[in-house]
């Protein structure tokens, strides 16, 4: 965690920095740069942090990281080979970020009882669960819930609609408690 | 299954004009063979407090399917008026209904009423319903109570309310209404899904599954106060809340241990205890009628069967064997029979088991039933099913032939749970 948070933290400070700094002998910054065409204000994103308060190493679309679904086959439970990397990505940044923590939610096509696809959802989530775990992600880091068929990604009644909602998706909530659940 | 080809459309008036999007329409798609014919005449008193009870109890009758309304001519008279049994005989009427409304003294509305046997020229007994003004179709609904009990044999289920949700704009909607479908009121609107509601013996309460917190937690909700509380929320998922019979217990799955189990717990979330032990998913626990066993789906065979345990737990033993795929148990309240849904060649389809004699019948013919849900007096079972791609209420007889389905104008309705005997 520390790796990660002290760019962001350096970036974060030497913005502060550049927008108060006060020349010693207390003479103020000249009037005529504060009202040009710049308002005197460099506008500062928080640096490696987006809108939900996560590393941008999760979310940014470049990085493995953001890649959170692991879809799973017609009634099928486990992880499939081709999402192991993606698991082993996950994993490798939970344990060598212990302060974050990971929601697995379940879910599962529309057909049958919306109770047992709930059971089936999370079926799903604690697989993804337990290939964390092997993986050395620590229990305290790692809920595992479903969502059954109530939250359908896409909400057709055709193959094609079904096969992305047998889903596992991994949210992530920062150490400070921001983020997606 | 015998096949209705008569089709009954009864006009549910729905003049509520505030609630239209909310309020369940009923129309009626298939009826007994054999109606018992009764005429309701006027109650003579106050005229609009009359056409409301005597409109309500012609309308809860007609709908169960068992009876047919003969015409009353218009004609208006009281409880305590000479009756000529013939005439009533001769217009094809076996029952008669009489009554009177009057302001009772402290200014709220008396209906009396008598029930004549025009076969045997025989009074069959008479009631007195005291209401307020805006409870006028109450009053209806227990004289229709009464009446079916004394030509069925069998308690009414005309006073009693449902719960179900709607999912309308992006909003999930518990309601409750009517058991006719009127007066549907709003007791949880979320933005998250709300599913499997069941109601409290003493029909105060509702426990349900939100997943408001982002993940399934188990509430139960008083419904006159609206004050909700948490019974399960422990790590994982919390879901099919049942209660026991008596109220002090619900049966719960949770997912804390790793795949989902049956657990119970006292109503107010504590007392946790496990009831099945299994290494696959066990799910949908429902009380038995007497409350001595435990009725759920599990996938420990290879395929979701049925199974029953005994409350406190202990062996399972299975229930269902025929197809790959029967969920959703729902012991009947006379402990004769269980709805299920069963999967045939690809179609959900709502089933019922004679528990005596194991036999199954599948009493309905449409593709995605779900939720069954039995009237207090076991002879109508509610179900959640599809229609144009719409979620629909539909609610059957458990001997298949009579029919009611129930939309709500602007949005899917599902989840429904038939609350207990008016108390």
């Amino acid at each position: 965690m520390k790796k990660l948070l002290i760019p962001a933290l350096l970036a974060a400070l030497l913005a502060a920095c550049s927008t108060t700094p006060l020349p010693e002998d207390g003479a103020g910054a000249p009037v005529e740069s504060r009202s040009g065409s710049s308002s005197g204000v460099t506008p500062v994103t928080a640096g490696g942090l987006d809108a939900s308060g996560l590393p941008r190493e999760l979310t940014d679309p470049a990085s493995k990281l953001s890649q959170r679904s692991i879809y799973f086959d017609l009634d099928k439970y486990e992880v499939k080979d081709e999402y192991k990397d993606l698991v082993a990505a996950h994993a490798k940044y939970l344990t060598a970020n212990k302060g974050f923590k990971v929601l697995v939610q379940g879910n599962t096509d529309e057909r049958g009882s919306r109770e047992y696809n709930l059971s089936l959802g999370q079926k799903r989530a604690e697989a993804v669960k337990r290939s964390l775990a092997l993986l050395g992600v620590k229990d305290d880091q790692i809920e595992s819930v479903s969502l059954g068929e109530e939250k359908p990604k896409n909400p057709g009644h055709d193959e094609s609609a079904w096969s992305e909602n047998r889903r596992a998706d991994i949210l992530y909530k920062a150490p400070d408690g921001r983020g997606e659940f | 299954m015998s096949r209705i080809s008569r089709r009954i459309f009864l006009a549910v008036a729905l003049c509520a004009a505030g609630l239209a999007q909310a309020q369940l329409s009923i129309e009626i798609t298939g009826a007994g063979a054999n109606r018992i014919p009764v005429a309701i005449v006027d109650f003579p008193g106050d005229a609009a407090a009359s056409r409301v009870i005597t409109a309500t109890v012609r309308s809860d009758l007609e709908r169960s399917g068992l009876f047919k309304m003969v015409d009353h001519a218009g004609l208006a008279f009281d409880e305590n008026a000479a009756i000529n049994h013939a005439d009533w005989k001769g217009r094809g009427a076996d029952a008669l209904a009489a009554g009177s409304i009057a302001r009772s003294a402290d200014g709220r509305m008396e209906a009396r009423f008598r029930l004549y046997d025009t076969q045997k020229g025989v009074s069959l007994g008479g009631a007195a319903y005291v209401t307020s003004n805006t409870q006028l179709r109450a009053a209806g609904h227990r004289i229709a109570d009464y009446i079916y009990e004394k030509l069925t044999g069998e308690k009414g289920v005309f006073s009693t309310r449902i719960a179900y949700v709607v999912k309308s704009r992006g909003q999930f909607l518990l309601q409750i209404a009517d058991s006719d479908g009127q007066n549907a009121a709003t007791a949880l609107t979320s933005s998250e899904p709300i599913i499997s509601p069941v109601w409290s013996p003493d029909g105060g309460r509702l426990a349900y599954v939100s997943f408001e917190k982002k993940k399934p937690v188990i509430y139960v909700h008083s419904l006159a106060s609206g004050q909700r509380h948490i019974i399960a929320n422990f790590k994982g998922s919390n879901s099919a809340p049942a209660w026991s019979p008596d109220g002090r217990k619900l049966a719960i799955v949770l997912s804390k241990d790793g795949n989902s189990q049956i657990y119970s717990v006292n109503a107010d979330g504590s007392g946790l205890q496990r009831i099945t032990q299994s290494s696959g998913i066990d799910t949908e626990p429902r009380y038995s009628a007497d409350g001595s066993s435990i009725y759920f789906t599990s996938d420990r065979g290879g395929s979701p069967q049925i199974y029953q345990v005994g409350a406190g737990g202990g062996e399972a033993r299975r229930v269902t064997f025929e197809g790959s795929y029967n969920v959703s148990p729902r012991p009947s309240p006379d402990g004769k029979s269980l709805a299920f849904i069963s999967r045939r060649e690809g179609r959900f389809q709502l089933a019922v088991m004679d528990l005596a004699s194991r036999q199954v019948q599948v009493l309905s013919d449409s593709n995605k039933d779900e939720s069954p849900s039995f009237a207090p007096n076991s002879r109508m079972i509610l179900i959640a099913t599809e229609i144009g791609g719409r979620g629909v209420l539909s609610a059957v007889s458990s001997d298949g032939r009579i029919k009611q389905r129930l939309t709500v104008a602007a949005g899917d309705v599902r989840e429904p749970a038939w609350g207990p005997y008016y108390q």
